[in-house]
Parts: C-alpha cells; structure tokens; sequence
C-alpha cells in the first residue's frame, strides 16, 4: 500500500492510477454540499491555504465536544460524491486540489477536471463511519460552523493512515466506469427476459 | 406505562439501533464477504464494514456518520393520547443528537439552517396507528439520505424499460433502481417494494418492509418467487460492494402489495444501504423490551 502525506504534488498525483491502495495522512478538508455550492458561487479566500495540494473529503461527520473546547470526530465516513458533481471539477482548478475523497465516483466533469489540473478521486468505505473516524487524529479548526451546520461546515482535520483506493485517476481512467459498462451489459440481458 | 420513563426507553432504543447493527444482517455481511474473491476490493470493502460494526457497537459510536432520517412507526393501544409519544420521541431524538448517537440532519428548506438537534417540520417523522393490542410497539428507522437518493418509484406500464403490468414488469423496474444506484446507495444495499397503492401508501409500505429480516419471505408464493429472483438478479449485474464489482449487489429484496386503482399501477421501491440501522421496543406494562 502507498504511503501520502498532504501537502502532495502535482507529479506524485499524475502517478497514481486508478485501483491504487493508498493510505493517506496529514490535513485535509470536509466540504459537501453547501461548501461546494459556496465555493464555486462566492470562491471565499478564507478555504484557500487549506486546499492548495490538499484534499477534500466530501463527509458530514458525527462530532463531539471536549470538555476543553477542542473538537473530537466520532462517526466520519464518506458521502455520496456524485451530487457534486456541477461544481467539483470548478473546485479543483480554483483551489488546486490534488485529490477527492468519497464514494460512489463522479462523472465526466469531474473527470475532465482530474485529467486537467492533476488530482484523483479516492473511494473510502461508505458507512464505517466509526472505523473511519479513528483515523481523524486532530480537528485543527472549523470555518462556517454557524452558517452552514455541523454536518456541512469545512472541518479543517489531521488524519492518519486513512485507507482509500484510487478509483477515478488523471489519464481518464475511472474503476467506475468500468462497472457500469460491464453492469449494463448484464442490466440488458436481464430487462430482456420474459420471466 | 406508569412506571416507565418513555424518554429514556426511547432514547435507548436510538442508541441500540445508531449503534449497534443487528446480528442477522452482520451475519449476512459475513457470508457475502466469505463469497467474493480474496483480496478483491469487494472483499476488502466487506472486511472493512464488518470491522466497523464491531468496533461501533464496542464503542456505542454511530456506525455510519449519516444517522439518517428517523423514522417513528408508534402502534398503541386504542385510547391512548399521541402527544404522550410525541412529546417523549421529541426530548428523545434531541437527548440522542446531543449525546452524538445522531447528527442533526433536520434542515429548514426556505432557510437553509440545521435546527441542531434533529427536530423541525415532520422531523422526526412519526406515524401512529391505533390498535386492539394491549401493548405498546414502536418501530425505529434511520435511513441514511445517500441511499434514499437512490429510492424510486415507477409507474408501469413503463416502455422504456418495456415493463408491463405484470410481476415480470415488476421485476424489470426493480432491477432498474439497482442498477441506476450503483455503488451510490452504499451497495450492497436491501431493496423494499412496494407494489400498488398510491404513491403515497406505497412508498411508505416499501419502507417498512425495511424491518423484515434476511432470509424472511413473502408469505405469498408469487411474491416469495418474485424476490428471489430479483436477489439473483441484482447480484448478477456484478455492481459489488460500493459499486466495487462483484457478487454482492443486494443483501435482500422484501415485497408486498397494496390493491390499487385501475389506472395505477405503482412500485415503489425504497433502496436502503447496508448500513440501514432499526429496532423495535415494546412496551407490555412496565416492562420495556428491545428486538
């Protein structure tokens, strides 16, 4: 399995390919819906130093408390990144992202968008929300908490050795596109049938 | 009831159903991982879930981070007043959100704004029936909102996918919304169909046939026959575990029907992740029991 830290390269990116094992670690960014909208209407400065060669995690997370005002992830899996998609692609080459982190996969858009600027999308196990969460070793800070709710917020994060596999990368393949081809072969075959 | 604290029992029952995912269905994760290839990324995706699922119930942490929509079926006895329960379910979800056995997914739509703590129009979501039962049951749903994206509903006869109005229609539609989901409802995911009704009844009886448990079939055999078929169906479009490939699609598909109007023909199918979280608490007496 490799081994990424953020900040990361463009270079180290362009050599990842799709159905890669990764273990990701350092700092990155949940953004999901109303982040993504917010990025690409209003582009804020503030998320910027964040972003550049970094990357998003598109997650709402469960988050806790400590009694001394720091903040603790308890239950922090993937979204669904697919409903990103009208504005993933703008995000990536405003912020120079490097990767995104979700599941399900994205579109041609996006796609278009990792091939241009160098990034990959990185599927995490959806619903090992618990298991996920052990990997966030420190919540650095929270920007639009109030404004955008506690799912929704850019939760600026640490993590450590987050599993993830590169399913979409930047010479246009997509592990998912793969699947749907060779499901919809079988969806025909099926539909077909007279019983 | 006198001598039960419902808050406190209802609080319990979220933090069971958020937390601790139900021994059949870990049972049925185990032998579809033991059934897909070595090393593949949907053995290595199963893996994965069933590690979370012991460590979530170890550690009363939420199994997925999406606590869904929380779905309230309350049957109690004849005479009884609903805004007992509303009351306790209300203090409930909210002592739940703060105790993070919930995150607050309840958003006003004009407003954009999270209420924090899980309640606001139709949140929670509660339906009560009356019955000649002398005993109290409340049914639990979350539903994640990724995979109720992927929920559908079709009126047939649907000429696209050349579906009549018929089981085998039926079938067609159903295999639709499983191949359109993908690997975006969480795969591998539980399909409950509702066929019938209007689209209101319908859709919500889909969603209770989400109770059911694995293995457990229509007690009617055209149904019983229509459900295994679908499950070898659906896991034979190879879609996999988080749309990963592989053998396992679907976990179960439960169905039922409704009479319907000579015009309408409706299936209702609400797809449901493999993280889809229930219990079940009765209420005889004082004594509080959880399933």
């Amino acid at each position: 399995m490799l081994k990424l830290t953020t900040p990361i390269s463009e270079q180290t990116v362009r050599d990842l390919r799709a159905g890669d094992r990764l273990s990701l670690s350092g700092r990155i960014v949940t953004a999901r819906d109303s982040a993504h909208k917010l990025m690409v209407e209003k582009r804020p400065d503030f998320i910027r130093p964040y972003l550049k060669d970094s990357v998003i995690y598109h997650c709402g997370p469960v988050v806790a408390k400590n009694p001394d005002g720091t903040w603790r992830f308890v239950s922090a899996g993937p979204t669904t990144s697919s409903r990103e998609e009208p504005y993933e692609a703008d995000v990536i080459k405003e912020y120079q992202v490097r990767g995104v982190i979700g599941k399900g996969g994205m579109g041609d858009k996006t796609m278009e968008g990792l091939v241009k600027c160098g990034a990959v999308y990185l599927h995490a196990i959806g619903g090992a929300g618990a298991l996920t969460a052990k990997c966030v070793k420190k919540v650095e800070d929270v920007l639009m908490l109030e404004e955008l709710g506690s799912p929704e917020a850019f939760w600026i994060i640490e993590v450590e050795n987050f599993p993830l596999v590169v399913t979409m990368d930047s010479t246009g393949n997509s592990l998912h596109k793969d699947v749907e081809k060779a499901s919809s072969v079988k969806f025909k075959e099926l539909i077909q049938q007279s019983k | 009831m006198q001598g039960i604290d419902l808050k406190t029992a209802l609080t319990e029952l979220i933090r069971r159903s958020s937390t601790s995912f139900g021994k059949e269905w870990e049972a049925a994760i185990r032998s579809a991982s033991e059934n897909e290839e070595q090393g593949t990324g949907a053995r290595v995706a199963l893996e994965t879930i069933l590690e979370n699922i012991v460590l979530a119930r170890e550690s009363s942490a939420p199994l997925c981070q999406d606590t869904g929509f929380l779905n309230f079926f309350v049957d109690y006895p004849s005479g009884g007043k609903e805004s007992v329960y509303t009351e306790a379910i209300t203090k409930a979800v909210i002592e739940a959100t703060e105790k993070q056995y919930l995150r607050p997914n309840a958003v006003d739509i004009l407003t954009g704004k999270n209420s924090g703590n899980n309640t606001g129009v139709n949140a929670p979501i509660i339906s009560f029936h009356q019955w000649d039962n002398d005993y109290i049951r409340i049914r639990f749903l979350q539903k994640g909102g990724g995979c109720e994206n992927c929920s559908s509903q079709y009126k047939i006869p649907d000429t696209a996918l050349g579906a009549g109005r018929d089981l085998n229609g039926v079938r067609k539609v159903v295999i639709d919304t499983a191949f359109k989901a993908q690997g975006q409802g969480c795969a591998p995911g539980v399909l409950g169909v509702a066929i019938g009704g209007d689209r209101a009844s319908g859709m919500k009886l889909a969603k209770e046939q989400l109770f059911r448990k694995p293995g457990e079939r229509s007690n009617d055999t055209a149904l019983a026959e229509l459900e295994q078929k679908l499950l070898k169906d659906i896991n034979g479009l190879g879609i996999g575990p988080m749309g990963f490939g592989g053998k396992t699609t679907a976990l179960e598909v439960f169905a039922s029907t409704l009479h319907r109007h000579p015009a309408t023909y409706y299936v209702s199918v609400a797809y449901a992740c493999w993280a889809y979280r229930n219990g079940i608490m009765t209420i005889k007496g004082d004594e509080v029991t959880y399933a």
